[in-house]
């Protein structure tokens, strides 16, 4: 199956700050990607690219196996729903779905209808005079009226209260799982898409930190503690993600991928957050502080 | 037909989460042979969880032959788990689990372990007749 989201070394530099560099990635079609950091680490500038908004200064970034935004036929196969999903303030929600028909081949205007129905939108209504939950649930029926193979959604939630978030979430994975559809979502939360995501990658630093199946990362990662340590003491087939220690103990986040034997050590579980929260604060600890802040170019 | 919820702060896996509601209904009677889950496509609107995570507890739930897929209708209930005899099944079978690892320790190779097992099983059976 082509990836999604193929990258080899991808960079993308504003003047003499890369905000994405040396980004390798091999996105398989299916899933609900998370793309998981702080402010700042990449995430839009990744996306940018993945749409072909922005042409990358290093490396090849592959989407459903041509060049973004290539051509027209490319264009329809990928859906993007920007930061703060904008819509027309002053065109009534039956304009945007006309609008939506003119522009799209491949336009669904009854799956359109039927959840403008749903969604209990008034088709007079101007956009502009709509809730934020409103908002986003008409630009989330253009994405996905549009009929994309890959829809990409940049911080969709962010600005919502949490009930218009859950809403929006909910509205998504229904289209999933009607629509043979790959998603790629980001956020600055990991726990606002814990639920949705079957698969995560965690950018720190304008660098891809940890990427794979949330299945398998959760399978390899663990939490080990035991009598402190010095973590070079480890037997060899362990990654050490973060350590920390008090006089007497040593508590370590760990990727193996075997089984840990040595009984000296309690093995238990890692949450999702938990996991991410790890490679961002690895992520944060050589680099000096302004070299990672503010790389994300906001428009 | 049953209605999933599941709990943020369980630390349970939300697909491990569905198993267990799926076998906690069967048990109590609330799910019988038959009755249809929840379709994928719901079960994810409602919970805002990725359709795969439903997909892969039914696939679970399937391969336990408890429930069975029927492409493009649905699944439908096909096991019981009354009488909580399955849910004595895990114990029982670690128990045994332990006495094979003692009795290997005790140097019997598999045809001993069989035998030794016939033998006590028939005798015990026995008694329970007298």
């Amino acid at each position: 199956m082509t990836a999604v989201i193929e990258t080899e070394g991808l960079g993308k530099r504003y003047r003499a700050r890369w905000a994405l560099a040396g980004c390798t990635l091999s996105v398989p079609a299916g899933h609900v990607v998370g793309l998981v950091g702080p402010n700042g680490a990449g995430k839009t500038t990744l996306i940018n690219l993945a749409t072909g908004m922005l042409a990358p200064n290093a490396g090849t970034i592959e989407v459903l196996g041509g060049r973004p935004a290539a051509g027209p036929a490319q264009l329809a196969r990928v859906g993007y729903l920007a930061q703060d999903a904008p819509l027309y303030a002053g065109l009534p929600v039956a304009d945007h779905l006309r609008l939506g028909a003119h522009l799209n081949p491949g336009w669904d205007a009854e799956l359109a209808r039927r959840r403008v129905e749903r969604l209990g939108l008034d088709p007079g209504q101007k956009a502009g005079t709509l809730s934020g939950g409103q908002h986003a649930q008409l630009a989330l029926t253009l994405a996905v009226a549009k009929r994309p193979d890959l829809l990409i959604l940049d911080e969709p939630v962010a600005s919502l209260d949490p009930l218009a978030r859950r809403e929006f979430l909910q509205d998504l994975m229904e289209a999933v799982a009607e629509q043979e559809m790959s998603v790629v979502l980001s956020s600055h939360l990991i726990s606002d898409l814990e639920r949705a995501c079957d698969y995560v990658i965690v950018l720190a630093g304008s660098r891809v930190r940890v990427a794979g199946p949330v299945d398998e990362l959760l399978a390899t990662h663990h939490r080990l503690s035991g009598p402190r340590r010095d973590p070079a003491s480890l037997p060899g087939g362990l990654q050490v993600i973060s350590a920390s220690h008090t006089d007497v103990q040593t508590t370590l986040l760990v990727r193996t991928s075997g089984p840990v034997f040595d009984p000296a050590w309690t093995l238990s579980e890692v949450g999702l957050e938990d996991l991410v929260l790890a490679y961002m604060k690895q992520a944060a600890r050589p680099a000096p502080r302004n070299s990672h802040r503010r790389l994300e170019v906001q428009k | 037909m049953i209605e999933f919820h599941l709990d943020g702060r369980s630390g349970v896996a939300p697909y491990m989460q569905l198993i267990h509601q799926v076998r906690h209904a069967l048990r109590l009677g609330l799910l019988h042979e038959g009755d249809q889950l929840p379709k994928v496509k719901d079960v994810a609107a409602g919970l805002a969880i990725n359709p795969n995570t439903v997909l892969k507890a039914y696939r679970e739930l399937e391969y336990e032959r408890l429930v069975a897929a029927r492409p493009g209708v649905g699944t439908f209930v096909t096991g019981t788990l009354d009488g909580g005899s399955l849910a004595a099944h895990g114990p029982l079978r670690r128990e045994l689990q332990r006495w094979l690892a003692k009795a290997r320790r005790a140097g019997l190779d598999d045809e001993s372990i069989e035998a030794l097992f016939a033998s006590t099983f028939r005798s015990a059976s026995e008694e329970n007749i007298a």
